[in-house]
């Protein structure tokens, strides 16, 4: 009942505001979860390539920035959504 | 509970500064497009000091802008682009150096902000790679024989082109400098507000008092974390100017 009274008193943009942020909160973090395993998985294959082949480190570093460059992307495109969202 | 002074200002307060001279229109020069003229009579003076007394041993300012040089012919223009792409090295080390310079201003104090975490600069620089890949590949193969090189990549089987091609066109004419400049922007956006939002926590955490014992741990990453920025702004720097000469080199070497 107490709980009841408390919501009932909330002034009406609040909840709007609230699940706002919860949103952003959402759109970034959602975004943040494919790149993270993506980049995971670059830079684990460009190590295992790295310790097997030592003399061919710096092609392989190479290739691998621009791997993580382009599945990075994917993760700043929802860091950039999470301030556009409802601003 | 303990009252933290916790408040954390808008994106708007860290980003957005007045301006100093030139009215508020978008001649406005404030402290972003100083920080840029900066910049650029940075690397102009340390070039030009560099290359006004050409010695065969290199010495000071020469040594330096060698140093420069040498990283980005053999890291980045030697191994993607090739001996061909030796005519864009000063295209190339221009961007490097004027991107890893706009980008370290985030921590040097008084300054303290990158002037690409604002999405201007980082818009125009990736127009301008836009502009000169395109007529690279229309130079190199044709327009319509560039077209066909980008839409319809070798090696496919005839039926999945109708998936391809849409997807190639997008990728190459629309994601790419979309992606292009809002990787260095969200980047140097996102550097920029941890800053500020540990800056702000060891000040709030401060106000309520030295001893307490967590006190020192936000501070320590608030110093390793201007560390990690450094990497991350040499980092922009070498991924904006790798990308811009895969791109070029992509479109002057098609595929076959």
């Amino acid at each position: 009942m107490e709980l009841l009274q408390v919501l009932a008193q909330q002034e009406p943009g609040e909840l709007a505001e609230g699940l706002t942020a919860v949103g952003r909160g959402i759109v970034y973090g959602a975004a943040a979860i494919g790149p993270g395993i993506g980049i995971g998985i670059v830079v684990g294959n460009a190590i295992t390539a790295m310790a097997r082949q030592p003399e061919s480190a710096g092609m392989v570093r190479t290739t691998m920035f621009l791997g993580i460059a382009f599945t990075e992307a994917l993760a700043l495109f929802g860091f950039v959504l999470s301030f556009i969202v409802a601003g | 509970m303990l009252p933290l002074a916790l408040e954390f200002p808008p994106v708007s307060h860290v980003t957005e500064w007045p301006s100093i001279f030139g009215g508020d229109g978008p001649l406005a020069v404030n402290k972003v497009v100083i920080l840029m003229w900066i910049s650029v009579a940075l690397i102009f003076g340390l070039f030009m000091v560099a290359g006004r007394a050409r010695r065969l041993v290199p010495q000071g300012a020469q040594n330096f802008a060698e140093a420069i040089w040498d990283f980005v012919r053999d890291g980045i223009v030697l191994q993607t682009m090739g001996p061909e792409g030796l005519k864009f090295m000063p295209f190339l080390v221009m961007m490097f150096c004027f991107i890893f310079v706009t980008n370290i201003w985030e921590v040097i104090p008084v300054a303290q902000m990158p002037v690409n975490a604002r999405i201007a600069l980082p818009a125009y620089m990736a127009v301008l790679v836009w502009v000169i890949f395109n007529f690279m590949g229309v130079l190199k193969q044709g327009f319509f024989g560039y077209l066909k090189s980008v839409c319809f990549p070798p090696g496919v089987p005839k039926a999945l082109y109708i998936l391809v091609t849409p997807i190639e066109f997008v990728s190459t004419f629309i994601v790419r400098p979309l992606s292009l400049s809002v990787r260095l922007f969200a980047n140097m956006l996102a550097g920029h507000l941890l800053l500020v939002s540990f800056i702000v926590i060891t000040a709030a955490l401060f106000t309520v008092g030295p001893s307490l014992a967590i006190w020192p741990v936000s501070f320590g990453l608030l110093v390793a974390l201007t560390g990690f920025e450094v990497l991350v702004a040499v980092l922009q720097a070498f991924i904006f100017t790798i990308l811009t000469a895969v791109y070029i080199g992509g479109a002057m070497h098609p595929e076959h």
